[in-house]
């Protein structure tokens, strides 16, 4: 479904990879993995639309990302360093904004549910900035559970987390796999994910 | 999309309304300087008015400007607001129609008030109000280039005054000469209709070069 051809990446005037091939196909768990900036976060980047390869090309579904924008983005979910909480808006307001910026609109207790799974139930209507960092964490994480996209992009999405939240994480990310989605991650962490198909892609 | 970002924004604006107040204060209390400082010439004040206001109201927005993307770009939600299946142009008109709610509106309400300070006569006041009520949300458009070229820049908010104000002067122009044309008895009707015809314009172009302007500027 996704596909990466001869991809390349330049940043200033030094090169982090090049030649990067790829194909993840429904169900597949493809980790991005190599030491720190080595180009993980850029290819991820690059995987949702945010910055242009210096070469190559991306598929998905067959027709190259920057044809379809947003036909595409309506498929894609990306959760990258940064939370995108607000720490004015309470954590249910949070959800419900991020997620209907994206392209989904939920109700009130579909955020309720999805953030008492998560392990914030009860903390709805807190401000955000009274949330620790894990719990932010959470909440970006939140959106995976309201989002109906096949492909997720997610970077470092383990950070900050205690154990069982990396253990629900897991079971998401399983669950994703097994209705036929495709998943893009990198992660420093050790986590074993059960999937049908797996690939690992090492940057030097 | 639309109204999410607008709700979102005034959301925002209502828990912190420091942000809000700060632009107002700033407005009134440069309007009221200059009838403290020249002293009660009215005549003077009375030719000085359009002019004051109409500079005030840029350099008040202008104060805004900074916040309009910096907050979302630094903590990721201007990321996903690029990774939306809706076209980022709405999105960067929602902003802009969201910062004119909240920094132009309460300067348009404000200004009938402060005029008075200039013993402006009713009718004039009327006019100026209307000019701004006109003006105001083309400095929100206007702004939002400015605002997504030096996103990320160090020392962007100089730079965002040197890029902006050039652009608002057929703004100034036209909103004070509507109120001049006003007290010198002809008719205004034709500098409000500038001033539609940049709101028009700049309904339709700003929105498209602001929201190429934050893809380059999130590279």
């Amino acid at each position: 479904m996704l596909q990466g051809i001869n991809l390349a990446c330049v940043r200033g005037d030094r090169e982090l990879f090049r030649e990067i091939n790829f194909s993840v196909e429904a169900g597949c768990l493809m980790q991005v993995s190599g030491p720190n900036g080595s180009g993980k976060t850029s290819l991820l980047r690059m995987l949702c639309g945010l910055s242009n390869p210096a070469a190559g090309e991306i598929r998905w579904r067959n027709t190259p990302i920057r044809e379809l924008e947003g036909e595409y983005y309506a498929d894609m979910t990306y959760i990258g360093h940064l939370s995108g909480t607000k720490d004015d808006l309470t954590v249910s307001e949070n959800l419900r904004i991020s997620s209907a910026l994206t392209g989904v609109e939920i109700s009130v207790s579909q955020a309720t549910e999805a953030l008492n799974f998560i392990g914030l139930g009860g903390r709805d209507h807190l401000p955000a900035k009274v949330l620790s960092q894990g719990q932010r964490r959470r909440v970006a994480l939140a959106r995976l559970l309201v989002c109906k996209t096949a492909l997720w992009i997610l970077d470092e999405p383990l950070v900050a987390l205690d154990v069982t939240a990396v253990q629900m994480i897991k079971e998401i990310l399983e669950r994703h796999l097994q209705q036929g989605g495709v998943i893009v991650m990198t992660t420093h962490q050790e986590i074993d994910i059960t999937a049908s198909s797996k690939m690992q892609l090492h940057l030097a | 999309m639309f109204i999410w970002i607008i709700k979102r924004d005034l959301l925002l604006a209502v828990r912190r309304q420091s942000d809000v107040l700060v632009t107002l204060f700033f407005f009134i209390i440069v309007v009221s300087l200059f009838p403290l400082s020249v002293g009660p010439e009215m005549n003077l004040l009375r030719t000085m008015a359009p002019g004051v206001v109409w500079v005030a109201a840029l350099l008040a927005s202008m104060l805004s400007l900074g916040r309009m993307f910096s907050n979302d770009y630094l903590d990721g939600t201007l990321e996903q607001m690029l990774l939306s299946p809706q076209s980022l142009s709405i999105l960067v008109l929602g902003k802009a129609f969201a910062h004119w709610l909240v920094s132009g509106v309460p300067l348009v309400l404000m200004a009938p008030v402060l005029g008075i300070q200039y013993d402006l006569p009713a009718d004039a006041l009327f006019v100026l109000t209307g000019a701004l009520l006109l003006g105001t949300p083309v400095l929100s458009l206007i702004g939002a280039i400015g605002a997504a070229l030096t996103l990320g820049l160090r020392g962007g908010g100089v730079l965002v005054s040197l890029l902006v104000l050039p652009l608002y002067i057929p703004v100034l122009i036209f909103g004070a000469g509507a109120v001049e044309a006003n007290m010198a008895g002809i008719a205004f009707d034709a500098h409000l209709s500038l001033i539609g015809a940049f709101l028009l314009a700049s309904l339709v172009f700003a929105p498209w070069a602001a929201a190429s302007s934050l893809r380059v500027s999130l590279e």
